[in-house]
């Protein structure tokens, strides 16, 4: 066991089990570490992008594996590859773009050359100069290649990870989370638009808050604020791969007249103060078969696929040093959408990201709770909403999926 | 059609006054800038040359403006913050029907209670400004940000 997961270990875990999580945990360097080696680069996968961000062979994207810089490109027709965006030489970043194509992967340091695949095929000055310099004879290529991942898909989801023990894609993700998956990404998807957020938080902390369905109508305050009756909404939590992937949803009652309650009014603004000028960020139209409106989707450790209505997106979270973390949205649609469906998606996506009017709190509550636990090592967090057990519920007024989070992420971590 | 030496120094007030109400905390002021019928949209450079439709904020009347001051006030929980606008240099071109075509570069200092203070956003305006009987009025008006990376959260308008 190296120094770092010593240390990592040091950290004693509550008696009351996953009802409590130590402050510590958000704040730990070696424990930061440790995180790299047992749970990002252990058995897991790890979302790195879509295919249709690289759609033709040599196409590239590079992203991060935790706090690892990875590439994943279109190594032929039907197959895709990754690797550590290193070179095998000196260790010089290989792709410092954040797509592009290439027929070759070549090192700008001192040229070194990988197919698609990050097999080693030349080295400059292999020979040497006129008989002189060069490598040693023995000196063999194919000892040399790019540190590669395995590549998996799902629905054009690709998903790397570098453990050989890691079980298969479908596997880890699990039945529930599958069905989810292809529920969303049955067609031809279209990136309406990207960018990140950054938050000075620790990464577990927003991953919590995805999480947390008890915290929605509290801290966000924009529908209660302005009147906005959401009716009924039922709903619930399925968990699944020993508890770190959920999906909490709800459907949005609609009324008998059809359309949802939005357009036929049965959503009300009260009184003028607190009425909504324009009410064309509220617009949506019932997407999918089994009525459910919202979705949010947490794949452990650090995915998060969201259906709000019509706005659909991925966000991506990505570790930044123990105390910052950035979350990577990619906004889509679908090709076959009209004019019609990607304007209210457009519309609605106001309602979502870093200057989200129902969300943007997010974006800073994570960071309200690093700057407070500073100096409070041995104390804890308390998660008894819902229970203290980890399971499928009908409430979402429940920390459940949040305590399920802490049994994956204790099993990864062996703590 | 005015000489672009006229026009210049017709709409560079227009800018004076939006970054001071803005950074002088007058945010009900701020809508008023714009006509009833506008387009407002704060994106990203990589979004806007990809021609992708969602940026960070999008808006497609007044109404939606003054719906985001009032979210602001009274819906959504953040530090206090204020921004201080760095205006740089103004373009400005004669379109067709009388508007007029206006790009300015911009940097916004965003500056929390705790003293901490930086550089929050940097960008162009790419603006469509028209005469209306109160004055000059944004008709569409893009805050095109220079990163796609936004720190924390953005709750004051740009």
């Amino acid at each position: 066991m190296s120094d770092v997961e010593l240390q990592a270990q040091r950290i004693e875990w509550p008696k009351e089990g996953v009802s409590r999580v130590p402050f510590e945990i958000y704040t730990n360097d070696a424990l930061y570490e440790s995180e790299q080696d047992l749970l990002f680069k252990g058995p897991i996968w790890n979302f790195v992008g879509v295919d249709v961000e690289i759609p033709a062979v040599g196409d590239f994207k590079t992203n991060f594996v935790g706090d690892t810089p990875v590439v994943v490109v279109k190594s032929s027709a039907d197959s895709y590859s990754a690797f550590v965006n290193r070179c095998a030489h000196r260790g010089s970043t290989l792709c410092y773009e954040k797509t592009g194509n290439r027929d070759a992967f070549t090192c700008v340091y001192h040229n070194w050359s990988y197919d698609l695949e990050g097999n080693l095929k030349t080295v400059a000055f292999h020979k040497g100069v006129r008989g002189k310099g060069g490598l040693p004879d023995d000196f063999r290529t194919c000892d040399h290649n790019l540190q590669k991942l395995r590549v998996q898909s799902l629905c054009g989801l690709l998903f790397v990870s570098f453990d050989e023990d890691a079980p298969e894609l479908e596997t880890f993700l699990g039945p529930k989370m599958c069905a989810h998956i292809q529920r969303i990404f049955s067609k031809k998807i279209r990136i309406l638009g990207t960018f990140s957020q950054h938050m000075h938080n620790n990464w577990k902390l927003y991953m919590e808050n995805v999480k947390d369905s008890y915290h929605a109508s509290l801290l966000h305050l924009f529908f209660t604020t302005f009147k906005l009756n959401r009716l009924s909404m039922q709903g619930g939590l399925i968990l699944d791969g020993d508890g770190g992937h959920h999906i909490s949803y709800s459907k949005m009652a609609t009324d008998a007249g059809g359309g949802t309650d939005y357009e036929s009014g049965g959503l009300r603004a009260q009184n003028d103060e607190f009425a909504l000028h324009d009410n064309r960020i509220l617009k949506s139209w019932p997407e999918f078969d089994d009525g459910v409106t919202h979705a949010i989707q947490g794949i452990f450790p650090n995915l998060i696929v969201q259906q709000i209505q019509n706005s659909l997106a991925l966000r991506l979270l990505i570790p930044r040093g123990v105390n910052g973390c950035e979350l990577v949205w990619i906004m889509f649609g679908y090709e076959s959408d009209t004019q019609e469906e990607t304007d209210i998606r457009v519309a609605l996506s106001n309602l979502v990201g870093p200057a989200g009017l129902v969300s943007m709190e997010d974006g800073v509550i994570g960071s309200f709770v690093q700057r407070a636990i500073v100096g409070n090592q041995g104390r804890e967090t308390v998660l008894e909403m819902g229970g203290r057990t980890v399971e499928s519920q009908e409430s979402r007024v429940s920390e459940a999926s949040v305590r399920g989070f802490w049994q994956a992420y204790r099993k990864y971590m062996r703590l | 059609m005015l000489e672009s030496n006229e026009l210049f120094h017709r709409v560079r007030p227009l800018y004076d006054a939006y970054a001071d109400c803005i950074d002088e905390e007058r945010y009900e002021e701020w809508p008023e800038f714009f006509e009833d019928v506008c387009f407002y949209q704060i994106t990203t450079r990589e979004a806007h040359r990809k021609s992708m439709p969602i940026g960070i904020v999008q808006c497609n009347s007044k109404g939606m403006l003054i719906d985001r001051i009032g979210s602001m006030k009274r819906a959504n929980i953040f530090e206090p913050q204020r921004y201080r606008h760095l205006l740089g240099a103004l373009h400005v071109e004669a379109a067709e029907n009388g508007t007029i075509r206006a790009r300015m570069g911009f940097g916004v200092v965003r500056i929390l209670e705790s003293g901490d203070s930086m550089l929050f956003l940097s960008g162009i305006w790419h603006d469509e400004i028209v005469e209306t009987t109160e004055g000059l009025r944004f008709r569409e008006k893009i805050a095109v940000l220079d990163s796609s990376r936004v720190d924390t959260l953005l709750v004051v308008p740009v």
